[in-house]
């Protein structure tokens, strides 16, 4: 290995980013350089803000509201951060502009669902009736076998192209699963199906068996009573169905701390230096013996497969799967927000970017809109006009607070607007991995084409 | 390339395809070829599929010039889409049922109130006038409404590169569309009021034509035709052509960018807007992101008729419009809007230049 962009990458690579900036200002600036320093402070102290604002926001409504709202909020972050961890080493390692997101994940989360329910269910679609990790691994597998398809365009075309076919492909994948002749193929051929636009109930979580006897409610184990005893209705009186919830938040943060080891691991190996040359200029990667082809379908079949098992981890542990609206396009551009607000290209931004994105842009939001409707003593006009031609500002409000859903997205639309003037490079932006400050994504005016 | 396997693929796909639907015609039926199928059933679908992608090529025109002056695939086009039918549309109401029906009703397209479509009355044959209004004010305003969205999020970052620029336009896409929700609300309604006697009937042709179907091809040809007056015998058009084949060259030669770019958001954004307005008096119902659904399709339309060129937009439509029609003679009907994505990335993957490549400008 001695050609250039390995030696360059070197010193980033290397750990922390490069200091070489002025002595801080002030304490905080001190402190804030400190926690800089440490990715896992960063991301605890973060972690920790957001519960700290949670929790003012519930403590009024008692102890189980503020543990059930902070479980919500982990949950949402931790499957944010492994998607976008995922996502981060298409995008932000390798320089592929993968809008598919969505459409990995449902095949990921579906061809799980098929391989593990029962052949010959209560209600629903049958199933292959196989054991759950194998359910796990076909699911990861044939995502990865779609992201192999995938790359083929990736070869070829240039990243707004290769947008559009990732976008039209898991608009394919949703319609395909949305669809009920698709269905009927499925069951007359393979003999499990996906069940169209009802969509399918997902196995038992195994993490429920963990402290119920069988899953059913009422029957714990010993780890359950024991758990339960100090925590639950009888101890701190925390609702049971919560207490399970942090039990597979320990089981998400297990994975998500092997998916972060596992791209640090790729993106300091001589294969992850491939792919930053091949970001930074794939030209000049191929010239240099680099075989650029094979290395963008492996990124993809890898990316692929993680994006797979989020699918699972997320949707999996939700009890139902429809592919409409939970597989729109819209699931992939939160994912790419939380990779932008992190800064594509680091690892632990993403994580941090997953965290934030779904505290303050996704469930905030909804959460203080429904604070403030709370106090506001006024009857919600039923339309927009009605609250315009009413005059009256608190009437507004009320309209406001109770559609603050549509008025969140407006907000994460200036926000990734911002984000992109103000700085494209995200939080940790300055973590990027890079060779060279040449974007390669810039399509030269009149130049030659792909033929 | 010079061996070309896929392009053979498709070649001998298309064949079997037609060799099918000679047979389907005939009623002949050989195995898996064959079948039944009526000459009205297919004349049918033919029309359906050429008023459709009359309403996508119009919307396609726009995003394939933004895509070759700005160089980029400006992912909100879909919400200037719906804009147009929401805008304009509250202008026909309000011509069409003012004094009769509350104006808050009228300008929301029915958000607010209870009038049904039947009391407002919008319909080509008795209020033409009102019609009229409403898609000239669907241009006008999502025309407004591209300009101040390039001021204020695309003209700050004209030098960045098109993913960023692309990242940012879905960021835009995000704030048009949710503004619209607010604003109209979320639930799919009727619009056009229903008029007896509104069809024709092409006796030879087995064809059923209804009076909105005319209204928008008339509609769309004119704007296309208007489109080619402008781009192949003004100045502007000229300069526009320029910008897109050449920018440096452009600029070297002294053609005013920035004025040249607002035209292209006025053009492109109206003809948009233009396109929603018809697209609602063809489905006859309005949703606030059914622009951005739609939007895929376009994309497809742009990319088979090659980026950057006009006509390859409208001629790209009219084949999205068909394939997606037409399909359902082959595959189940939840399949339609598939086989059209499919058709786009077959020929992004075999023939990325799209169908008129050589022409990249005009």
């Amino acid at each position: 290995m001695s050609d250039p962009d390995a030696s360059d990458d070197s010193a980033s690579t290397s750990g922390d980013p490069a200091p070489a900036s002025d002595p801080p200002e002030s304490v905080t600036a001190a402190l804030v350089e400190a926690a800089r320093e440490s990715d896992l402070g960063l991301v605890v102290g973060t972690l920790l803000a957001v519960y700290a604002a949670a929790t003012l926001l519930t403590f009024t409504d008692g102890l189980n509201s503020v543990v059930g709202l902070l479980e919500t909020l982990t949950f949402l972050g931790l499957v944010y951060a492994l998607t976008a961890l995922a996502l981060n080493l298409q995008w932000g390692y390798t320089g592929l502009f993968n809008i598919g997101v969505a459409g990995f994940m449902a095949v990921g989360v579906y061809t799980m669902g098929m391989v593990v329910r029962s052949p010959d269910p209560a209600f629903g679609p049958p199933g292959l009736g196989l054991p759950l990790p194998v359910g796990v691994l076909a699911g990861m597998g044939m995502a990865a076998l779609l992201g192999a398809l995938a790359a083929l365009p990736a070869l070829r075309l240039k990243a707004d192209y290769l947008a559009i076919v990732t976008l039209g492909l898991s608009e394919i994948i949703r319609l395909s699963l949305q669809s009920s002749a698709f269905d009927t193929f499925l069951r007359e051929t393979i003999g499990a199906g996906t069940g169209g636009g009802r969509g399918m109930g997902m196995p038992d979580n195994p993490v429920r068996g963990l402290f119920l006897v069988d899953g059913q409610a009422g029957n714990p184990t010993a780890l359950g009573d024991l758990v339960f005893g100090v925590f639950g209705t009888d101890g701190l009186g925390i609702a049971h169905p919560i207490l399970i919830g942090w039990g597979y938040i320990a089981v998400l943060a297990g994975f998500l701390i092997g998916f972060y080891l596992l791209l640090e691991r790729l993106g300091r190996s001589p294969f992850g230096r491939t792919m930053k040359a091949i970001r930074e200029d794939e030209l000049v990667a191929n010239s240099l013996g680099k075989d650029v082809n094979l290395v963008k379908i492996k990124v993809f079949v890898i990316g692929c497969a993680l994006m797979g098992l989020a699918g699972i981890l997320w949707f999996g542990s939700q009890g139902n799967v429809s592919p409409t609206p939970q597989f729109r396009p819209l699931l992939t551009f939160y994912v790419f927000i939380a990779v932008i607000i992190g800064g594509s290209g680091s690892n632990t931004g993403s994580v941090l970017g997953g965290i934030v994105f779904a505290a303050v842009l996704f469930e905030g939001p909804r959460r203080v809109g429904g604070a403030v409707r709370g106090l506001i003593d006024a009857e919600t006009p039923a339309s927009f006009a009605d609250a315009v031609a009413s005059l009256d500002p608190v009437t507004f409000l009320a309209y406001a607070t109770d559609n603050v859903a549509p008025l969140q997205f407006v907000f994460l639309g200036l926000v990734l607007v911002f984000i992109i003037h103000r700085r494209p490079e995200g939080i940790l932006g300055d973590r990027i991995e890079t060779a060279a400050a040449v974007d390669l994504s810039e399509r030269p005016a009149g130049g030659e084409s792909d033929e | 390339m010079r061996a070309r396997p896929g392009v053979l693929f498709v070649v001998l796909l298309g064949g079997l395809l037609l060799v099918d639907l000679t047979a389907k015609l005939a009623g002949v039926g050989l195995g898996p070829i064959g079948g039944s199928l009526s000459v009205d059933r297919l004349g049918s679908n033919l029309w359906n599929g050429i008023v459709i992608g009359l309403v996508i090529g119009l919307a396609g025109i726009g995003l394939s010039m933004t895509y070759s002056i700005l160089s980029f695939a400006n992912f909100s086009h879909g919400d200037l889409v719906s804009v147009g039918a929401f805008s304009g549309w509250g202008v026909a109401f309000l011509i069409a049922g003012f004094g009769d029906v509350p104006v808050r009703a009228l300008l929301t397209v029915r958000d607010a109130g209870s009038a049904s479509p039947g009391d407002i009355g919008a319909h080509i044959l008795t209020t033409p006038a009102a019609i009229l209004v409403g898609l000239l004010a669907a241009f006008v305003v999502t025309a407004l409404l591209a300009v101040a969205l390039d001021r204020a999020f695309y003209k700050p970052m004209r030098d960045r590169d098109g993913i960023a620029l692309l990242i940012a336009s879905i960021g835009a896409a995000l704030v048009v569309r949710y503004l619209l929700q607010f604003g109209y609300g979320s639930d799919r309604r009727g619009v056009t009021a229903s008029v007896d006697a509104s069809n024709l009937a092409f006796g030879p042709l087995g064809l059923s034509v209804n009076a909105h179907e005319l209204t928008i091809l008339v509609a769309a040809l004119g704007l296309m035709l208007a489109m080619h007056g402008m781009l192949q015998h003004t100045k502007l058009g000229t300069a526009m052509r320029a910008m897109a084949d050449n920018k440096d060259l452009a600029l070297i030669t002294g053609i005013p960018a920035e004025r040249v770019v607002t035209a292209t958001w006025i053009i492109g954004g109206g003809l948009a807007g233009a396109s929603g307005y018809l697209y609602v008096l063809l489905r006859g119902t309005i949703q606030f992101d059914f622009g951005w659904l739609l939007l895929l399709l376009i994309f497809a339309a742009v990319i088979l008729g090659g980026i950057g060129s006009v006509y390859g937009a409208i001629v790209g439509g009219l084949v999205i419009g068909v394939v997606f029609t037409t399909s359902t003679i082959w595959i189940p009907s939840d399949f339609n809007q598939a086989a059209a994505f499919a058709v786009m990335i077959l020929m992004l993957l075999l023939r990325p230049e799209g169908l008129f490549g050589g022409v990249s400008t005009t």
